[in-house]
């Protein structure tokens, strides 16, 4: 220090980095402040840092150093957490290079958990799979879950706590905190108020309550843009008062009508729920009865095109049908849906009837109260209650009305009266009802600190900015969405030094307990009879606390006045969370953001959805023409000049790009929300408009207006480009790609086939039968009937097999490179379509793939047991396979698409799987390296492989099981009974490519007394 | 020769109505001076530096696209999913196909005594070695992963591996490496005496030098004469099957294949007579200029012209026969995916418009070739030659493009729009081909020498007699 210039010169930094913010994002100091003198002050100021060796190095030391470096350098990924973390099956003690362990831990969205397992390669998490002893999970998955593992990795997390947008230290905030606490917490913590999630951990409400005990007049909030505020009300609206939580068996429903519910694919326990409710339409050989759904929704979703009979209706119809549906019951005041869909309600209501006891009746989560209110009570009379239908106490630790709430909290801050605000996961500024004006109110908290995985939206307007740690580098509690509660245990140290909320409330109670104590001490109070040890590592094995799940109470309904809102116009639009970047929360997440989004096949970005007659109404169609009627062409010229509509709603408007959905009704838009965002990542937030982004719903959402609104809509100036996936949705008549019938049909004629087979061959060839050395023929069978679109399969290919990213333009030109796409073909016309069957496609693996014999360098070619293979090494890329491939399942990288320098990328990758380089083919390979896993086994044990042994990435994340991986040519295994099947067919087969993959055929279980 | 008079009545006037092959008025040293002149004088034109000036730089734009190709990836160019090839193979197949008539016009038409090949069968040699250095570089450039190329050749190596010899793709490796080196043998050995008289004629001590080397110390002799004759000829006959064999190998890409468009047995005749029609396109484009610019109507007269535009009528009929009976075969054969894509997508999808100017060029313009006026007003056989040049790149992209953007499955249906990488590749291979014919003109005798000689009454052995 003897030198003065050498004093942290802050101003002078701060300017630099300033001018080197313009980079979207960096990797660490040494790139932002790249001078010696900024390290040389860095380390005068903090001398605890390493010094570095810059002189005096002879070359023995040099040597021993390169030597321990290289040593070191392959331990660095390494990190296990300090803690003692339980495997699933394995014991720790011996970590098997190349053979992966499985730890259990689960995930929450919206505070509601899902149960997984977690594969780990030497320390470092790599895929996430469900967690089958976890009731929300039963080994399945959902596409947020699948995805969380690049979550994890993604370079854009925040890494370092920010004052100011400056770097500093954990320290220094808790310094800063605690000199601002002080005063407050001799007033009883008034002022100081804490912004949360919906929790329910135990532990974290626990925390709260000691917290709230000890500083009475703090304030604690919770809040989602897409909470279940509307199930908690309405709760209170039906059962006089108490909050309550509910759940169904569609395991033991017949009868199941949806008012806007998506139960097939979001929302709490929908994983469980698709498993529950497609137990019930398995239709094979001699099936004669099934489940019965009915569908009433404005855009269409997975549970819409899995359902038998949807009625697309706009967000003010479908409150109006719930009362209609009510009134047919007695149940509330009732209401006249007038003459068109009177017949639909009445038919519903005789199924819903003749089915007492064996239906459910359930509201989606956007749907007001009163929907809720009557779906209760319409259960309550039809006898569900108890049977296919459970309330109980709720779920969260302290149940809350997020809207009301946050409104609180906004109106606090206005007023003055909040002097601490801490804010944990959550991002208000971005994601709060715009009527809030959270960020003005905001701006008058003098302290204001956001724990968050990215540098988002609310972090920019706060003071203070910690870094959160991911769900996989946490300890914590969560319960799912029946109440089984699972301890979160961390699979990997903290990459980034994050902190979580059970930290941070600690040193608010003063607790100097680090989470890892704070969860074990509030479980062994919990259950103090127990020998704790063995049941802790129990509970951390297995996933779950047994006997946790809550006892369902019998709640007498007690339903007060209600009445519909009347809201009510010309266009509506409908707001709902995306169903891939969900709230916003994973709009950094590159897997899900090139997602094809279920139905539209929109990728990056989100858009005004709408049915082709309201575009065509407002005035959008001009010289693009109408998608489906005519040219054919219509849909492309859509994805590369789509309309730009303003949609006012009162004060407030937003311009964003049209799309045409068939399916949805006339005079409404959904508008998906968690776009448009501002911070929080390059991909969250890309620089060029051309890498997308989309359009922020949130701008038009208001409290009073949550799940939709009524707006005025206006064409806009100019156009944008839409990355869609799917450019064709209606086929031409004769082509036998997807077969679907009614029950009725398939009891009369089970083949389901409406086309005549083209001419083919069959078995015809010149070439000697292709037989198995090894006696096994792997073989793919999937039933469309049970397939919702869900793409959790999707995610899961991308995550198993190192699938790259290649970004909106790419998209744009039909780069993408997912493995596996869920083609959605409409039945009927477009304009009305009577319905759409997903077909999951991959590679088909053919006995005669075409693709191999035309390979000039034999890179692609069959093993023995029947896969198609891809040698990626061998691959010169002619590109001919692609081209000469029937299904256009092939994949080819047109350039470096797979990124080979991101550090945390490696590490997340599959270390099985080659990461493919530029200019070669990829494609589905069945997971052949997890066929080779099972095969190593079972040859140590001298056995052969058992039926089931082997789950392919896309069949074990399926929550439907509409994916079924075996070997076919065991007449007994599950596989080679659904090839039996008579509504088995195989796509092209008059191709005579004989694929290995085959499909049931869609199967609806149509009522007779609705037409259409 | 019955005529004795060669002076005043050209050859075979009498019999045939025709023009001759060689104008009256040549003796063997006029041929010679007129020929040799354009390689020897001292001064290179204005026009051949201007000329070979622009076609350089298409070159260097060529050259540009390369690097940018070779540096970033074929994702570059505006391939995807469904459209794997796009003007990457329509120009391979299209270089390929204009390289024909250079080995018919030397190879077959020698085969079959048609002497008025003789004037037109040195540039047309030459136009098929450039057109095939041209097709060449597609396929090599085109795979994602350029550097490994060599793996397509069968060659003894570590790995153990063969090419995968079912692959029409090896198979066009062989068929064009074949085709090419043929044709330079052919064109080389019939260059010998040529450049034996360069040689004696040139006064510039290393030119001398560089055509003594290259005329392999022909001296004119009877045996020199004798030998030359048998290996000319036998490399005809080598030829003569590559015409047929080479577009069919390269139509098998397409013919082999699953996909409908592709899918088709009667590939290989109609690839080659659009190949042959193409290529006598190309000639024609290229003879009409060179005679004007060079004052050579006196060797490529209008019986040439005339006799080339009759092949292309005729080879263009085969062509329009395929066209339709593609159609016929589509709605024949009942299958729906055939009928949809030559009623549907072709006619009337997103490139209706390549399909209809196809037609246009290949089909309904080639007719005005019945009519001896256009077939000998050059300037209008010129555009039609361009025309149906245009028309015969768009069938193989019409073929290529439309067949794969929209086959099986309407999930899996795309589009395809090229960069501009794309089109400077393309128009950089027409300059680099326009700059070697540039350069062979200057520094090779474009017309052949000696052969045309014998076209010479004087040359004829009757003729003598009767002196």
């Amino acid at each position: 220090m003897a030198d003065n210039t050498r004093e942290l010169d802050l101003d002078t930094f701060r300017t630099r980095f300033d001018q080197k913010a313009e980079r979207s994002h960096w990797m660490s100091l040494h790139e932002l402040g790249d001078e010696e003198s900024f390290f040389a002050s860095v380390s005068e100021e903090f001398p605890q840092q390493a010094v570095p060796l810059n002189d005096g190095v002879d070359r023995r030391d040099f040597v021993k150093l390169m030597g321990s470096s290289l040593a070191l350098a392959g331990l660095s990924a390494c990190t296990v957490p300090q803690e003692k973390i339980v495997p699933y099956v394995r014991q720790p003690e011996n970590m098997v290079p190349g053979k992966p362990l499985f730890f259990a831990t689960a995930m929450t969205l919206g505070g509601v958990a899902t149960g997984v397992l977690v594969e780990s390669h030497m320390g470092r998490p790599t895929k996430i799979e469900g967690n089958p002893d976890h009731p929300g999970s039963m080994g399945a998955t959902d596409v947020f879950t699948q995805a969380s593992i690049l979550g994890l990795y993604d370079p854009d997390r925040a890494k370092t706590v920010r004052h100011l947008g400056n770097i500093t230290t954990w320290t220094n905030f808790l310094g800063a905190l605690g000199t601002e606490l002080k005063p407050l917490k001799d007033a009883a913590g008034e002022g100081i108020a804490i912004l949360t999630e919906h929790v329910t951990s135990p532990t974290l409400g626990a925390q709260m309550k000691t917290l709230l005990a000890a500083l009475p007049k703090a304030r604690w909030h919770q809040y989602e843009p897409h909470g279940r505020d509307n199930d908690l009300e309405g709760s209170r609206l039906a059962f006089g008062g108490a909050f309550a939580s509910t759940w169904y068996a569609f395991d033991k429903a017949d009868v199941v009508v949806s008012i806007d519910a998506d139960f097939l694919a979001s929302g709490p326990g929908s994983v469980r729920y698709a498993r529950d409710f497609m137990s019930k339409r398995r239709v094979r050989r001699g099936t004669s009865s099934a489940n019965r759904l009915y569908s009433i929704e404005t855009m269409p979703t997975p549970t819409g095109t899995a359902a038998d009979h949807r009625l697309p209706l706009k967000p003010s119809e479908i409150e109006k049908f719930a009362f209609a549906l009510g009134g047919a019951f007695g149940v509330g005041p009732g209401a006249s849906l007038g003459s068109e869909h009177d017949a639909w309600l009445k038919a519903v209501a005789k199924d819903l009837e003749s089915s007492r006891g064996r239906s459910i009746v359930i509201a989606g989560p956007e749907q007001p109260a009163a929907v809720h209110a009557l779906a209760h009570a319409i259960n309550e009379t039809l006898g569900n209650t108890g049977v296919t239908v459970f309330h109980s106490d709720p779920i969260d630790a302290a149940p809350a009305i997020g809207r009301e709430s946050l409104r609180q909290l906004s109106a606090d801050m206005a007023a003055g009266k909040v002097r601490v605000l801490l804010m944990v996961g959550v991002n208000p500024v971005f994601d709060a009802p715009a009527d809030f004006g959270f960020a003005a109110a905001l701006d008058k908290v003098p302290f204001r600190a956001s724990l968050s995985l990215y540098f988002d939206e609310t972090a920019e307007l706060c003071h203070w900015h910690v870094p959160q740690t991911h769900y996989l580098e946490s300890w914590g509690d969560a319960r799912a969405f029946d109440g089984t509660t699972s301890i979160v245990q961390p699979l990997i140290a903290p990459l980034y030094n994050g902190r979580d909320a059970h930290e941070l409330f600690a040193i608010l109670t003063d607790d100097a307990n680090m989470p890892y104590d704070i969860v074990r001490n509030y479980w062994k109070a919990q259950k103090p009879g127990l020998d704790f040890e063995a049941s802790w590592n129990k509970w951390l094995r297995d996933g779950v606390i047994e006997g946790t799940a809550l006892t369902p109470r019998a709640m007498p309904v007690a339903l007060g006045a209600i009445a519909p809102s009347n809201r009510s116009g010309d266009v509506e639009v409908s707001f709902r969370p995306d169903p891939a970047v969900y709230d916003g929360r994973f709009a950094n997440n590159a897997w899900l953001q090139e997602l094809p989004k279920p139905i539209t096949k929109l990728t990056w970005d989100n858009a005004a959805l709408m049915s082709p007659a309201t575009a065509t109404k407002l005035g959008l169609v001009g010289d693009r023409g109408l998608p489906g009627e005519g040219n054919e062409q219509n849909l492309h010229l859509w994805s590369r000049r789509a309309p730009v509509i303003e949609i006012k709603h009162g004060s407030r408007a937003l311009k964003v790009a049209a799309w045409v959905v068939p399916g949805h009704p006339d005079g409404a838009i959904t508008l998906h929300t968690g776009y448009g965002r501002t911070r929080g990542g390059s991909v969250a937030s890309p620089k060029e408009k051309a890498k997308g982004g989309g359009f922020n719903a949130y701008a038009l959402r208001t409290s009073d207006a949550l799940g939709y609104a009524v707006t005025q809509v206006v064409i806009a100036e100019g156009d944008y480009q839409l990355a869609c996936t799917q450019l064709h949705h209606v086929m031409p008549d004769d082509r036998d790609i997807v077969r679907s019938g009614t029950l009725e049909e398939f009891t009369k004629n089970p083949a389901l086939a409406e086309v005549h087979e083209g001419p083919h061959s069959g078995e015809m060839s010149l070439y000697p039968k292709w037989e198995s050395e090894t006696g096994y023929k792997w073989g793919l069978a999937v039933d469309t009937t049970v397939c919702t679109g869900c793409n959790g399969c999707v995610i899961a290919c991308h995550a198993e097999n190192n699938i790259a990213i290649v970004g909106k333009p790419q998209v744009m030109m039909g780069r993408e490179l997912h493995w596996m796409r869920i083609d959605t073909y409409y039945k009927g016309s477009m304009k009305s379509p009577e319905f759409s069957v997903n077909q999951p496609l991959m590679c088909q693996h053919c006995e005669n793939a075409p693709c191999e014999p035309v390979c000039p360098v034999e890179a692609t070619s069959h093993s023995t047991e029947g896969l198609n293979e891809m040698t990626y090494n061998r691959c010169v890329g002619t590109r001919y396979c692609a081209n000469n491939c029937p299904y256009k399942v092939r994949r080819f990288n047109y350039f470096q698409f797979a990124d080979w320098d991101t550090e945390s990328l490696k590490l997340m990758r599959n270390p099985d799987v080659t990461v493919r380089s530029r200019g070669v083919m990829e494609k589905c390979s069945l997971c052949v390296q997890r066929i080779n896993a099972a095969r190593i086994d079972a040859e140590r044990e001298g056995r052969r492989i058992r039926d089931g042994e082997i789950r392919t990435a896309c069949q074990a994340a399926c929550p439907t099981q509409a994916i079924v991986f075996g070997d076919v040519a065991d007449p007994n295994s599950v596989v080679s009974k659904l090839k039996a099947e008579p509504h088995s067919y195989r796509v092209l087969e008059e191709v005579n490519t004989n694929p290995r993959t085959s499909y049931l055929g869609a199967v609806r279980n149509k009522n007779k007394e609705i037409a259409g | 020769m019955e005529q004795n008079n060669p002076m005043s009545q050209p050859p075979s006037q009498s019999r045939f109505d025709r023009p001759p092959v060689i104008a009256p008025g040549h003796s063997f040293g006029s041929i010679t001076d007129k020929i040799s002149s354009i390689v020897l004088r001292k001064d290179t034109p204005k026009g051949w530096i201007l000329g070979f000036g622009i076609a350089f730089i298409f070159v260097m734009m060529m050259m540009y696209a390369i690097a940018w190709l070779l540096m970033w990836g074929v994702g570059v160019w505006g391939l995807n999913n469904p459209v794997a090839w796009g003007f990457d193979i329509t120009n391979f197949v299209w270089w390929v196909g204009i390289g024909h008539a250079g080995t018919l016009i030397s190879a077959i038409l020698l085969l079959l005594k048609q002497e008025w090949r003789t004037s037109i069968n040195r540039f047309a040699e030459a136009m098929t070695l450039f057109a095939v250095a041209c097709a060449g570089m597609f396929p090599a450039l085109h795979t994602g992963r350029p550097w490994f190329d060599y793996w397509l050749m069968p060659y003894p190596n570590t790995m153990a591996l063969w090419p995968q010899f079912r692959s029409p793709l090896v198979w066009d490796v062989f068929a064009i490496s074949t085709y090419g080196t043929v044709s330079f043998l052919f064109w080389y050995v019939g260059l010998i005496p040529d450049l034996a008289t360069l040689r004696d004629r040139t006064e510039h001590k290393g030119l001398k030098i560089v055509y003594g080397l290259l005329a392999m110390g022909w001296r004119g002799s009877a045996k020199h004469w004798f030998r030359y004759e048998t290996a000319y000829l036998l490399l005809a006959g080598l030829a003569t099957p590559l015409v047929v064999s080479v577009h069919t190998v390269v139509s098998f890409d397409f013919a082999t294949s699953v996909i409908p468009g592709w899918h088709t047995t009667f590939f290989p005749p109609y690839f080659v007579a659009g190949a042959i029609f193409s290529g006598f396109a190309m000639v024609l484009t290229l003879a009409i200029p060179i005679r004007k610019a060079y004052g050579l109507e006196d060797f490529i007269t209008m019986r040439h012209i005339e006799n080339m535009a009759k092949v292309m009528l005729a080879t263009g009929l085969i062509v329009a026969y395929a066209y339709v009976m593609e159609v016929f075969f589509a709605w024949y054969s009942g299958n729906s995916y055939e009928k949809f894509l030559a009623f549907d997508t072709r006619p009337k999808g997103p490139y209706w418009w390549a399909f209809w100017a196809l037609w246009t060029c290949n089909i309904a313009i080639p007719q005005l070739l019945w009519f001896k006026k256009m077939r000998t007003t050059p300037w209008i056989l010129w555009i039609l030659s361009i025309i149906v040049n245009i028309g015969m790149w768009l069938e193989r992209f019409v073929i290529i493009v439309t067949s794969l953007h929209r086959d099986y499955l309407p999930s899996s249906w795309g589009m395809y729009d090229p960069t501009k990488y794309e089109y400077m590749l393309f128009f950089g291979t027409i300059g680099l081909f326009v700059a070697l014919l540039f350069l062979f003109i200057r520094s090779l005798p474009l017309i052949s020498i000696f052969e045309m000689r014998t076209l010479l009454p004087e040359a004829s052995v009757h003729h003598k007699e009767e002196h």
